[in-house]
């Protein structure tokens, strides 16, 4: 779950990391007076936005509604911006780029700072760049704040602030689930300050139920996923015009991979999971049959979900539904559901190479 | 010694009284393994399955010598009852639970570390060793015993390429599910290393996915540390960038765990890739008679 950067910098407020201050606008209408130079940016959960254009300065009221509406509505990475935040334009002496996230490789959190921040620091000299291991029974050791001012800044004069941004992080890292916690840049201002001008924060879906005050809407999600999630389905649309429907997402990943090996491309897709109820499955049916692909194949290999439930869920779903089908089904109860399949017309078959041939044949009718 | 599970294996499902627990429970034992106690809070004094149910895993431990869990506890308790697992002592828990927090998992890692102990997944289907037992839910009829190990980070995909290397002749020692999830108690390397130790197994499947660098981190050490013949396949060659492909761990994210760049490591390494699941034994008898 991605927070916007207006949402991220209400939890720093919380946790007590400095941050700079601003409100949000809709429109040119919201814009207050302008007293300082300013900054107008686009909230949205994807990055690049200051690429995209989606960051400008404005120095005067007419400046800055003219950003507010040029923004208001730009296309950034798919989502189109219904909001800016309007901020104070900070002077900025140095800054760096500072995240913790959970690594994969280690199994541990990962604090990583950057000698500069910006734009490009995925491009940035390795020798820039410092990493530390974090356990989750310290958490961050004050002598952090030390090493990196030294190595990083080449100056221990704002060591302890730097160790007092990296505390409060790492509290809020770990108290509320993320997966990501980014500052780009952290700053220090001519007066000595330390200022975190962005904020990008993801939240930990799977834990959401420890932190009821957060419900916030993930964006970026088409409609037909989003209707699939509010019913517990797993589905994600792609580009191409054959729906898959399988159990397992390894299995549904390499139906589409044998797909495409017969020329033909997956346009929806969605994983069943452990159910063995014949509802979830005309669901999954009806829900697919949404995003109109030329053919749906339904790959099952039957465990914990048995073949025959499956058949039987496929069979209601056929009787309201006006679409192309090619199933394939292993596993338990396979006979009997070949069977059933067999009296109303429909042919299971057995391997998953020739399924995908089929489906990929039929989208060609 | 065979791999995580043995003849002194004894196990205990904590959450055995759920319908998952119930069902897989009873499975297990059909499957040849010694199921000798369930564990739920508040239920101990019944019986699932003829398996005495107690209230806590340390009495289940204490009277019945139970030294692996099996844990089918909902997500907002997995925690709990895996740290109660491992103060009770015991030896390898293996996490069928899907959807619990990352931060859970790094911690209940590290601490499994801390006590010297073995978590294999969460959300992984966990193991089964034909003729000796099975941790998880694979489903029993698709083994054969023989001497192909199997890794994998999928559930599905896994039952269909060891069905398929049954249906062909070819039988398993010991095939483990190792998880979805972006954090994992048990990695492939790992699991490899004691494959390669294994005197049973004689070569070796790895089924991968996209996300994470599991599948590069395998190939580092199956060129250096492994000498039995490995085929892999790679499951997500035509996802796109960005979307999470059903596990949480499945995602390409800036360009790494693409399909394509674990497909070429394990090619450098000497591993014959397959590019659709029936393909497997073929290269796996190809492989033996090298």
């Amino acid at each position: 779950m991605k927070l916007k950067e207006y949402e991220g910098k209400q939890l720093f407020r919380r946790f007590g990391i400095p941050t700079t201050e601003g409100y949000l606008a809709k429109g040119p209408g919201d814009v207050r007076e302008v007293t300082t130079p300013l900054v107008v940016k686009a909230q949205v959960q994807v990055g690049g936005r200051g690429k995209a254009g989606g960051i400008r300065f404005a120095s005067n009221l007419e400046q800055v509604r003219k950003a507010v509406s040029e923004i208001i509505g730009m296309d950034i990475g798919g989502q189109k911006v219904a909001e800016v935040l309007i901020e104070e334009r900070v002077n900025v002496d140095g800054e760096l780029y500072l995240s913790i996230f959970l690594d994969r490789g280690t199994r541990l959190p990962m604090l990583m700072i950057i000698k500069e921040g910006g734009m490009e620091v995925e491009s940035s000299d390795p020798s820039m760049i410092m990493s530390w291991s974090l356990s989750p029974f310290i958490g961050m050791p004050d002598y952090v704040g030390r090493e990196a001012a030294l190595e990083i800044i080449l100056d221990a004069g704002p060591a302890a602030q730097l160790a007092e941004v990296l505390e409060k992080a790492w509290h809020l890292f770990w108290q509320m689930d993320c997966e990501l916690l980014e500052i780009n840049p952290l700053v220090r201002t001519p007066d000595g300050r330390m200022l975190a001008l962005d904020a990008k924060v993801v939240l930990d879906e799977d834990a959401a139920f420890r932190h009821p005050d957060m419900a916030v809407v993930e964006e970026g999600r088409t409609q037909l996923e989003a209707e699939a999630k509010s019913k517990g389905l797993s589905l994600v649309q792609l580009d191409g015009d054959v729906g898959v429907i399988a159990n397992g997402a390894g299995l549904t990943m390499a139906t589409l991979d044998v797909l495409a090996l017969h020329g033909a491309k997956g346009g929806v897709f969605l994983d069943l999971g452990g159910t063995d109820d014949k509802d979830v499955v005309q669901e999954a049916l009806a829900l697919v049959s949404k995003a109109k692909p030329r053919v749906i194949l339904v790959n099952i290999f039957g465990g914990i979900t048995k073949c025959d439930t499956v058949a039987e869920g496929i069979i209601k779903a056929k009787e309201d539904l006006d679409i192309d089908l090619v199933v394939r089904v292993r596993g338990v109860n396979e006979a009997k559901a070949r069977e059933m399949l067999r009296e109303k017309g429909i042919l299971a078959m057995h391997e998953l190479d020739e399924a995908c041939a089929q489906a990929a044949r039929s989208r060609r009718r | 010694m065979p791999v995580i599970i043995d003849d002194s294996t004894k196990v205990v499902v904590q959450g055995i009284t759920g319908h998952q627990g119930a069902f897989h429970s009873g499975a297990m034992l059909e499957f040849g393994t010694k199921v000798v106690a369930g564990a739920v809070p508040g239920r101990g004094g019944i019986k699932v399955n003829g398996i005495p149910v107690f209230d806590t895993v340390s009495q289940a431990v204490r009277l019945t010598g139970a030294n692996a869990s099996v844990v089918f506890v909902p997500a907002m308790n997995a925690k709990d009852a895996v740290i109660e697992a491992l103060d009770a002592g015991i030896r390898t828990v293996v996490m069928i639970t899907e959807h619990v927090p990352l931060h859970d998992s790094v911690l209940l890692v590290q601490y499994a570390k801390f006590k010297g102990s073995r978590i294999l997944g969460p959300n992984c289907p966990g193991l089964a060793s034909p003729g000796r037992g099975k941790l998880g839910i694979m489903p029993n009829m698709i083994f054969k015993k023989g001497s192909t190990a199997v890794v994998s980070r999928s559930g599905t995909l896994t039952y269909e390429i060891v069905n398929e290397l049954s249906e062909s002749g070819i039988g398993q020692s010991t095939c483990v599910g190792i998880g979805g999830d972006p954090i994992i108690g048990t990695d492939f390397a790992e699991v490899l290393a004691m494959f390669e130790e294994d005197p049973e197994t004689e070569s070796i499947v790895l089924v991968g996915e996209i996300g994470g660098t599991a599948e590069e981190e395998a190939a580092e050490f199956i060129s250096r540390k492994v000498r039995k013949p490995v085929v892999a396949y790679i499951t997500g060659r035509t996802a796109p960038p960005g979307k999470k492909m059903g596990h949480a761990g499945a995602i390409i994210s800036k360009g790494k765990g693409t399909a394509g760049s674990k497909v070429s490591a394990l090619l450098d390494a000497g591993v014959d890739v397959a590019k659709i699941p029936d393909e497997v034994p073929i290269l796996l008898r190809a492989a033996m008679r090298k």
